[in-house]
């Protein structure tokens, strides 16, 4: 909970994964994820398919699944949750590994593991074989694009600003001062407050070189790549997948 | 925390999803009354700010640490409309680039980090300047009220949304009780933090504040002179 977010997970490559339209990439994840949430829960096989799908999808992109594995801690306050759920669940009780625990919660326990663990390795994957760049050219037109224009500006700005955040800690360090306790707090807030003060500023003199150059409210040349038909048929090779899974996993309850 | 795909069910995640696609249109549309043509480069780098201050770990001690969300922080700083901007961008972006926060419950994290903590912290802001008296403490006070109520206030809406679409069964109370307890605690420490960074704020460049805009038009231009002369 504590942990920040500010990881770097693109893994440099040139697989076919790598080289795909983000569009493509996109959408193909959006729609994996619907299909593995529309599973119905007691189904565990056809997470398994889902599963055997992403890894096919994982080996095909050649990011180590060592890499991948490793990012995988973002879910842990969600894998407590769900170990926790056939305890705090009610209704009826059933004898799991010798311990007496709620049936239902024990159903939604393993199934929200089980959805859970599998959308965060798409998205991962997802993380790890686009670029930033490539991303926001890939949401171009698909999102407001004034949106799109607000997180183009953050991106590119996000190393800066959290740079500067280091460097201030780095600076305070330096004077002898590491924060332990509540009562540093101030010193953390005062941290926080410049921070503010000079991404702002940063934002007035970024504004105003993009005027001097001609801004008008709109950014030129993201260039998405076309994605071509053969794109589109292979991206949606996973998502197919999941969905046949999903269907199959209905079909049999 | 970021909720994970699969937390709650498919049509929940769609209706969220809805809810939030349509609070964004809406706060594109405003964010241009708050900031004109600059909207892009600032609230990128205002997203950019929040981004960075999640990061900022606050100590509570025997080796834990908590740190920001940012909602009503961001509402108090940028304004309401601008903040749900760049609250969307950081959750958009961490659900993208960090796999942080499942893509299906993207509109579920959008609406409970998003929209609820702003509008409430900064609806509870504007009742306290309107209230109070007239002083940049009064924002200061808002910002932490408001960011002490908009963290329980988010957990509230997630057990509205778990108990409409969540996909286990728990006594509504238990799940009450532990989400809206445990985010009470973590209230406390946004609201501490919130007032030290508004504060802070406020002190240094107050025209920056969008919620202490209204003191600085009536504020007279005093200038200080040095009554002792320094000895020499």
């Amino acid at each position: 909970m504590g942990a920040g977010h500010g990881h770097r997970l693109h893994y440099h490559g040139h697989s076919a994964l790598h080289r795909m339209p983000a569009e493509c990439k996109l959408i193909a994840l959006l729609i994996f994820v619907l299909a593995v949430v529309a599973t119905p829960r007691t189904q565990y096989w056809a997470y398994g398919l889902d599963a055997l799908a992403l890894s096919v999808a994982v080996a095909c992109s050649r990011v180590p699944v060592s890499y991948l594995a490793k990012r995988m801690v973002v879910e842990t306050p969600f894998v407590v949750f769900a170990v926790l759920l056939p305890f705090i669940a009610v209704g009826e009780r059933t004898q799991f590994l010798g311990v007496t625990v709620s049936a239902d919660g024990l159903e939604a326990g393993l199934s929200l593991l089980a959805k859970a663990t599998l959308g965060v390795a798409a998205g991962l994957l997802l993380a790890a074989t686009t670029e930033p760049r490539d991303l926001l050219a890939g949401l171009e037109g698909k999102l407001p694009q004034q949106l799109v224009q607000i997180m183009a500006m953050m991106i590119r700005y996000l190393d800066v600003t959290s740079d500067q955040l280091r460097r201030m800690r780095i600076a305070r360090e330096s004077r002898g001062f590491v924060a332990t306790q509540p009562r540093h707090w101030p010193v953390l807030g005062h941290a926080a407050g410049a921070l503010f003060v000079r991404s702002y500023e940063r934002g007035e003199r970024v504004h105003l070189a993009m005027l001097s150059r001609g801004y008008s409210g709109s950014l030129p040349g993201l260039t998405p790549a076309r994605a071509s038909t053969r794109d589109w048929s292979v991206a949606m090779l996973l998502p197919a997948a999941a969905a046949a899974s999903a269907l199959a996993a209905w079909w049999a309850q | 925390m970021h909720v994970p795909d699969g937390f709650i069910n498919a049509p929940t995640s769609v209706a969220t999803g809805v809810v939030a696609a349509g609070a964004l249109a809406v706060a594109l549309r405003k964010a241009g009354d708050e900031l004109d043509e600059k909207t892009a480069p600032m609230a990128g780098l205002v997203a950019a700010f929040i981004f960075a201050t999640q990061m900022l770990n606050f100590p509570v001690g025997a080796g834990t640490s908590g740190h920001l969300l940012g909602g009503a922080l961001a509402a108090v700083l940028v304004g309401p409309w601008t903040a749900i901007l760049c609250m969307s961008t950081v959750l958009l972006v961490q659900s993208l680039l960090f796999a942080d926060g499942g893509l299906t419950a993207l509109g579920t994290n959008v609406t409970l980090m998003g929209i609820v903590t702003v509008a409430v912290g900064w609806g509870i802001v504007k009742i306290v300047t309107v209230v109070g008296p007239n002083s940049p403490k009064t924002v200061v006070a808002g910002a932490g009220l408001g960011a002490l109520i908009s963290v329980p206030a988010a957990a509230f809406a997630f057990v509205g949304l778990f108990e409409f679409g969540g996909t286990a069964d728990i006594r509504l109370s238990t799940l009450m009780a532990a989400m809206v307890g445990w985010h009470v605690l973590i209230g406390v420490g946004e609201a501490v933090i919130t007032a030290l960074t508004v504060s802070s704020v406020l002190a240094v460049r107050p025209d920056l504040v969008y919620a202490a805009r209204h003191l600085l038009s009536t504020r007279p231009l005093e200038i200080r002179t040095h009554t002792k002369p320094a000895t020499s």
